[in-house]
């Protein structure tokens, strides 16, 4: 790639790429040296008794097993939730509703507005609606519908765009032959839409798993096993939160946590890409 | 989906004896006074035309003058465009085609269609002409395949890709796409075949393979080609039907046989534009 750039010719040119390149390579450094500083203190914490152990003294000691099952089971209901409506909706609004028409107008807008609402306001939304009109109380299942209401917005609006990417011609060519929406949408246009699906997911589950202030006010933070989606459990992110912040002497297993979260993370974001290079091309060309 | 009656051998070679066999030609496609708007604004305007059973006819005309919208009427496509309103009349074989009833899955089945641009499905070759079949209904391996085969080999295919059948459709050449499409039309067994420039975005050799083509198919399907390409539509096309712009919409001038249209036009503008084959 960089032999294809022709060698800049004056000073400006100059200026522009050292701008560039110092700009790409400051964001760089300051990843690696975040993601250095948590492996350096986390890693020697991480073991498996780590993983699967309860915390004990308020996490200075012991593990994160409950907590790491209550992250996976908020996730869960999240997504169970989220992807659904959520395809649903970019469906609808993608493929049955006219780009000017004012329902989709006023839809779009409102999904753009929700998706940079800030996760607190989410949160004491959560705690109002699921927490306390619906009565679910503090627990996994109000954190994780709250998430859902946080993520679908994202999760809609790249789905939608994984629609409209989709050529015109498809749609023509399978009415032309005889095929009915349904078809269409179910063989060629959703897989074709599966892209911006995955972005959609990878962007949204980041914004979950690493959420805190959306959760303090609904899943709560009890660090027991949860026995059941309707009681309260400590989310790894408001784990990492309170050992920093409220536990002193707590740091070594919050850098391990951290640690824990970004590790959840990579291998979500690279389960995803695989998904979206090996899995769909095999869907796709191969069905 | 209702199943429909089932692709079978006998019914292939009905349509192959269908070939008019002289006398008197009947109108298969009748187009009465059809006008279409696109947000209100026409893209044509007042055309009627009646079409033969059988016969291979060219749409001819500058861009912009509403060809490919006169095609799309005619298979209902225009119900996929958002702010398109068509008026006037339209029977194929006795049937409304605009009437609010008409059953559009089979109008299309009946009816197929070939675009500017190859368009396969980003599926494997057999998938991009099992699946349509299956979709209307034919569920039988042995059908589908005995199909596949037949098509393929109609449109001269079946020897470049029989070894891969289970490649993906998007790895052959424009040409080969081009075919594959016209044999997945073909599949369907319409009456009906709507050819929009189907060889313009080929390369000569590919479009004269697509060309010869199209001349096999004639007399065993009703065919509407638009064409810029007047040599073509003077080689191939039985009769002939000049569309052209006028007061800001399309209209038709001339429409009658190929011979009368090239060689003997009564409309000064059919004479300009025929004329400029030469020039
Ligand atoms: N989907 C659409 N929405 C709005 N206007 C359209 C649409 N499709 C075509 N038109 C307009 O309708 C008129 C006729 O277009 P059409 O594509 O039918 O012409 P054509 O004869 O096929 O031209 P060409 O030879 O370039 O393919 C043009 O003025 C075009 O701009
Ligand atoms: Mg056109």
């Amino acid at each position: 790639m960089a032999e294809t750039l022709s060698r800049p010719q004056n000073p400006r040119e100059w200026l522009a790429l050292v701008l560039v390149w110092g700009a790409a390579g400051l964001v760089t450094a300051v990843f690696c040296w975040l993601l250095g500083d948590i492996v350096w203190h986390g890693l020697s914490h991480v073991s498996w008794t780590f993983l699967t152990a309860p915390p004990e003294n308020a996490g200075r000691r012991g593990g994160i097993g409950p907590i790491l099952v209550s992250t996976s089971l908020i996730l869960g209901v999240c997504l169970s939730v989220s992807l659904p409506i959520g395809i649903g909706t970019a469906v609808l609004l993608a493929e049955f509703t006219s780009n000017h028409s004012l329902f989709g107008r006023m839809t779009r807008r409102s999904l753009d507005v929700l998706a940079g609402v800030p996760s607190i306001v989410f949160g004491l939304f959560g705690n109002a609606f699921f927490c306390k009109t619906l009565g679910l109380g503090f627990s996994i299942l109000s954190g994780g519908l709250t998430l859902a209401c946080m993520v679908l917005p994202i999760l809609i609006r790249s789905t939608e765009e994984g629609f409209r990417a989709v050529p015109t011609s498809y749609r023509l060519s399978a009415a032309a032959l005889g095929l009915s929406r349904t078809t269409t949408l179910v063989h060629l246009l959703l897989p074709a839409a599966v892209p911006g699906l995955l972005v959609g997911l990878v962007l949204g589950v980041g914004r979950a798993i690493a959420e805190t202030a959306a959760l303090i006010f609904t899943s709560g933070y009890v660090d027991r096993m949860p026995e059941s989606l309707l009681d309260s459990g400590r989310a790894l992110s408001i784990h990492i939160f309170d050992l920093s912040m409220n536990v002193s002497g707590g740091d070594a297993n919050a850098y391990a946590s951290a640690l824990v979260l970004v590790i959840m993370l990579l291998a979500i974001n690279g389960t995803v890409s695989w998904l979206a290079i090996y899995g769909l091309h095999r869907k796709i060309v191969a069905a | 989906m209702t199943p429909v009656e089932p692709i079978t051998g006998s019914r292939l070679r009905h349509s192959l004896e269908d070939r008019p066999t002289g006398g008197a030609p009947q109108p298969f496609v009748e187009v009465d006074r059809l006008s279409l708007y696109y947000e209100g604004k026409p893209a044509f305007q007042d055309v009627t035309l009646s079409i033969n059973k059988g016969c291979m006819t060219a749409l001819v005309g500058p861009s912009g003058c509403g060809k490919t919208s006169f095609l799309t009427c005619l298979n209902r496509l225009t119900d996929l465009i958002a702010g398109c309103r068509v008026s006037g009349r339209i029977t194929i074989d006795a049937l409304a085609v605009l009437a609010p009833d008409t059953d559009v899955i089979q109008l299309r089945r009946r009816i197929g269609m070939i675009f500017q641009k190859p368009n396969p499905f980003p599926l494997t070759i057999r998938r991009n002409l099992e699946f349509p079949l299956r979709e209307h209904g034919i569920r039988d391996r042995g059908q589908i395949t005995q199909t596949m085969e037949t098509t393929l080999r109609d449109v001269g295919l079946w020897d470049e890709v029989k070894n891969r059948l289970d490649s993906p459709a998007l790895a052959l050449s424009g040409g080969q796409q081009q075919r594959l499409c016209i044999a997945r039309a073909l599949a369907l067994l319409p009456e009906v075949l709507l050819m929009d420039e189907p060889c313009s975005a080929l390369d000569p050799l590919s479009g004269g393979v697509v060309e010869d083509l199209i001349v096999s198919l004639r007399g065993r399907y009703t065919v509407l080609i638009v064409t810029h390409n007047l040599a073509q539509a003077r080689r191939i096309a039985d009769h002939a039907a000049l569309f052209w712009v006028q007061n800001g919409a399309g209209r038709l001038i001339e429409a009658g046989t190929a011979k009368q249209i090239f060689e003997e036009p009564r409309d000064p503008l059919t004479a300009a534009y025929v004329s400029g084959m030469r020039g």
